[in-house]
């Protein structure tokens, strides 16, 4: 006869499949009564990276404990933490330096166990009490993914179910290079037909020679599209991205965006793209200048790159700049103060005391979060204060300090998207009258 | 309205979800005071189409929300937070008779919701809606895992729930058409419950050997479930509906291997000749077919070959001996057996014997005998074919659809606190709790 065995604790995951931009709550059940627990979130991510987070908790009366309402003792987040399992994560000791978490798959979900363990002592050797598995998902059900086949253009077009037409958006990531199309997969699941743009390959942004043009065509693939409100095109861009995004934005006679988004960089460095004419121009524009051997690049005592400073004193150029006073449409800024990467919060003081002067500064809504770093990326994703790259003009792998404390960090993020999505909302769903500063 | 002008959104929160959760439908930017018409659309394994509409008037914001506002038509009215999904019915123009029912059940069942101009009743097919959205309905969650269960001559699925465990578990049972019906194990499993789906009546045994199977195929089920590392020995309960609750009786009572810690008995009866083999009760019941009643839509209405319930106690089961708590759910308006009379029936022999205590029963009016997990389309009649005889009727199995949805809701919530406490809780506690509701 086998020993009679008590029950597992439940556990609950609620969601258990869920948007990543969507909260969960985690409840266990049938614990013992004022214990020592930890609650664990592991993921394998698609590179065979183990990441984790943990938090100590204490079990009420009724041996039951919620994530959502009770406090975290310690652990990778403290305090009360609805999403800490999420957006505390790191990779687990012994992993390899320098990583950041980024799907590539969309159309597969992020899969996480949350197990709970018993005590507040080193867990990775026990069995959990109980475990479940949550799905995280970048595109909601009937959201169609259309790589871009047969146009000069490079990226991945996503368009919401249902007859349309929808507001469009074009989604340009940063210096790294590559197709990432997870934020763009997140707008359609939003309701926007998204194309997520790739203008160089990774390493490759001294050799890509992109055309002003390219970014216009690219554009005009999403006006263009059947399914697309012609008149109703956004663009969000981080770092490099909204670089470009600033450009198009002020300089081309092509596209009309109905509304940008810039995420960490924007204004200044390179000079208007324009100002090249039709020739053929390599985004090494963009280094020669940063990379001015009169303002060398800095370390901290991690060897870890730090780009700020050395652009900082590149502000008061203004053949620099790009003129932002030609801006025609409402902008959103969103910005790190710890930003070691770009002097993100000085860059918006720019832009803002430049449209200014021009009557324009309605068009400007700002977010300057405390403590955040550069990468402020959609929420519950873990923070990144430093990651490999790979420095496009050497080729070479250097780790990149971006800022940001973890938790002010993961609050920026949340704050960040429920702001950018409103913004989209207003201008590209909202009526005519209604379109104003926010 | 023109279409170019008009940016109406629709979202259904969660967009993927179990089956038994609930959704938000809300539509907005419609103009305000706008007639819509809301529909769900569904398209089953076997390729038919299953349509669901409500017609809504939006707010002055343009706003309608599906829980909280008035359904004026359709297949459904009144507030209906989950009307599109309970009354789902093949769209026109589809073959007689149809039951939806999901057999992979590691696929999630979709369907897509959509807003139209006006309150339509037909011809949505040939429309542009004016917006529309798809949503995922599961039967696991994730992370269960489904066990094909073929040793010492089972046919089952075994579900387990995520996580090392160990699990309680329920031993789970359909009726009188056989297969191996997964998707109610499925859906016990994603709640925490490891849950074996049985055939017992169309077997590869049966099919191999022609015969049906004895008492022993159950036991060996039980026995399978106790000896499984990850389940609780002790913690084991029986779920059966319609003729599986004939089982579970026969099996809850006489059965020396099975002991089990709670039973609950969906749409059926305790009437079944005892001491008899699995086949001689199935005789005994073929033996009074001529108590077969057909109405004027020619549907086959069999609720009164076990009546009146007899009162030789040889005839029926002791549930005077019980010696676990009991759960049964009760159609008032079965149709296919005599479910409320049986009940009754029960009540009374266990008050007799003094373990009524053991006994809660859930009665729902105006509800039939396909009593389903929640949200599903209430099937009043569809075609059947009994094990052993080679006749397609359509049987009536009865309900009225707002009334049969609600208590499948609600069955299915009390169903579930009534396993967790009898399968998570103290044995003291189950046993000191029990009222009847």
């Amino acid at each position: 006869m086998p020993l009679q065995r008590s029950v597992a604790p439940i556990l609950c995951v609620q969601p258990s499949r869920a948007l990543v931009d969507e909260k969960f709550t985690v409840l266990v059940k049938n614990l013992p009564p004022g214990g020592p627990f930890t609650v664990r979130s592991l993921h394998l991510s698609e590179d065979n990276d183990y990441w984790e987070a943990y938090g100590h908790y204490v079990s009420n009366h009724q041996g039951e404990l919620s994530v959502w309402d009770d406090l975290s003792f310690g652990g990778t987040y403290t305090g009360r933490e609805p999403m800490g399992l999420l957006s505390s994560m790191r990779p687990i000791p012994g992993s390899r330096p320098g990583l950041r978490l980024r799907k590539k798959d969309v159309t597969t979900p992020m899969l996480v166990t949350i197990s709970v363990y018993c005590g507040h002592e080193d867990y990775r050797d026990q069995t959990p009490l109980a475990s479940v598995l949550t799905e995280r998902w970048h595109m909601a059900p009937g959201v169609q993914r259309f790589p871009l086949q047969e146009n000069t253009v490079r990226g991945t077009l996503f368009i919401p179910p249902g007859p349309g037409p929808f507001p469009g958006i074009l989604d340009m990531w940063g210096g790294g290079g590559g197709l990432l199309e997870y934020r763009a997969a997140l707008l359609a699941s939003h309701g926007y037909v998204c194309l997520a743009l790739e203008y160089f390959k990774p390493g490759e942004m001294t050799s890509a020679n992109q055309e002003f043009s390219y970014f216009e065509t690219a554009f005009n693939v999403i006006k263009d599209h059947p399914q697309v409100k012609t008149d109703r095109v956004g663009i969000l861009g981080l770092s490099l991205g909204s670089a470009v995004t600033l450009n198009l934005a002020t300089e081309s006679s092509v596209v009309e965006p109905r509304c940008i988004v810039c995420v960490k960089r924007y204004a200044c460095i390179p000079p208007p793209l324009s100002a090249f004419g039709s020739t053929p121009i390599g985004c090494y524009w963009f280094l020669l200048v940063v990379f001015d051997p009169r303002f060398p690049v800095k370390h901290d005592e991690n060897n870890c790159e730090i780009w700020r400073e050395m652009i900082l004193p590149l502000l008061k150029d203004s053949s620099r700049k790009v003129k932002v006073e030609k801006l025609r449409c409402p902008m959103l800024c969103i910005s790190g103060c710890d930003d070691q990467n770009w002097p993100a919060v000085e860059s918006v003081d720019d832009v803002m005391e430049t449209l200014r002067a021009v009557g324009k500064d309605h068009l400007l809504t700002r977010a300057d979060y405390p403590d955040a770093g550069h990468l402020i990326e959609p929420p519950f994703t873990p923070h990144f204060r430093a990651t490999n790259f790979i420095r496009g003009s050497t080729m070479e792998k250097v780790v990149m300090l971006w800022g940001g404390q973890t938790k002010p960090h993961s609050e920026a993020q949340e704050d960040s998207w429920r702001k950018i999505l409103s913004f989209l909302q207003h201008n590209l769903y909202g009526n005519d009258h209604a379109r104003s500063r926010l | 309205m023109d279409r170019t002008q008009c940016c109406v959104q629709l979202s259904v929160q969660p967009s993927r979800a179990l089956v038994d959760e609930r959704f938000v439908i809300l539509v907005e930017k419609a103009p305000p005071g706008f007639q819509l018409s809301v529909r769900a659309l569904h398209q089953c394994e076997d390729g038919h189409s299953w349509e669901a509409f409500g017609h809504y008037i939006s707010d002055a914001t343009g706003t309608v929300n599906v829980s909280q506002d008035l359904s004026l038509g359709g297949t459904y009215s009144g507030v209906e937070a989950m009307g599109l999904l309970c009354s789902l019915r093949p769209v026109p123009g589809s073959k007689p008779g149809l039951r939806m029912r999901k057999k992979d059940v590691q696929a999630p069942m979709m369907v897509t919701i959509s807003v139209y101009q006006g309150h339509q009743v037909e011809g949505f097919v040939d429309q542009v809606p004016l917006a529309s959205v798809v949503v995922e309905r599961w039967y696991v969650a994730p992370g269960v895992r489904r066990i094909p269960i073929t040793d010492h001559g089972l046919t089952g699925t075994l579900f387990l729930p995520p996580g090392p465990g160990p699990f309680p578990a329920v031993l789970d049972l359909w009726g009188g058409g056989g297969q191996l019906v997964e998707y109610r194990a499925a859906l016990l499993a994603s709640h925490g419950f490891a849950a074996l789906a049985l055939d017992y009546l169309t077997a590869k045994v049966i099919r191999e050997t022609g015969k049906m199977v004895e008492d022993q195929y159950f036991e060996t089920a039980y026995k399978e479930l106790q000896k499984h590392p990850q389940i609780v020995s002790s913690r084991i309960a029986m779920i059966g509906l319609s003729f599986g609750t004939t089982m579970t009786l026969k099996m809850a009572i006489y059965s020396k291997v099975v002991k089990l810690r709670c039973a609950v008995c969906i749409s059926g009866s305790h009437v079944q000749p005892i001491e008899k083999s699995v086949e001689e009760i199935l005789s005994s019941f073929n033996d009074r077919a001529d108590k077969t009643r057909i109405n004027e839509e020619n549907q086959v209405i069999w609720r009164d070959l076990l009546l009146p319930i007899p009162t030789d106690p040889s005839l029926k089961a002791d549930v005077g001996s019980l010696q676990c708590p009991l759960l049964l759910v009760v159609g008032e308006d079965d149709q296919n057996w005599p479910t409320k009379e049986s009940a009754e029936d029960i009540q009374e022999m266990m008050e007799r014997a003094g373990n009524s205590h053991l006994l809660t029963v859930l009665s729902y009016p105006d509800t039939g005998h396909l009593i389903e997990p929640p949200y599903s389309s209430h099937t009043r009649t569809s075609n059947f074919k009994p094990v052993g005889t080679n006749q397609k009727v359509t049987v009536l199995w009865g309900g009225q659809m707002a009334a049969h949805a609600r208590a499948q809701e609600d069955a299915w919530k009390k169903m579930l606190a009534f396993l967790r406490e009898n399968l998570y809780g103290g044995r003291k506690a189950s046993a000191a709790t029990q009222s009847n509701l």
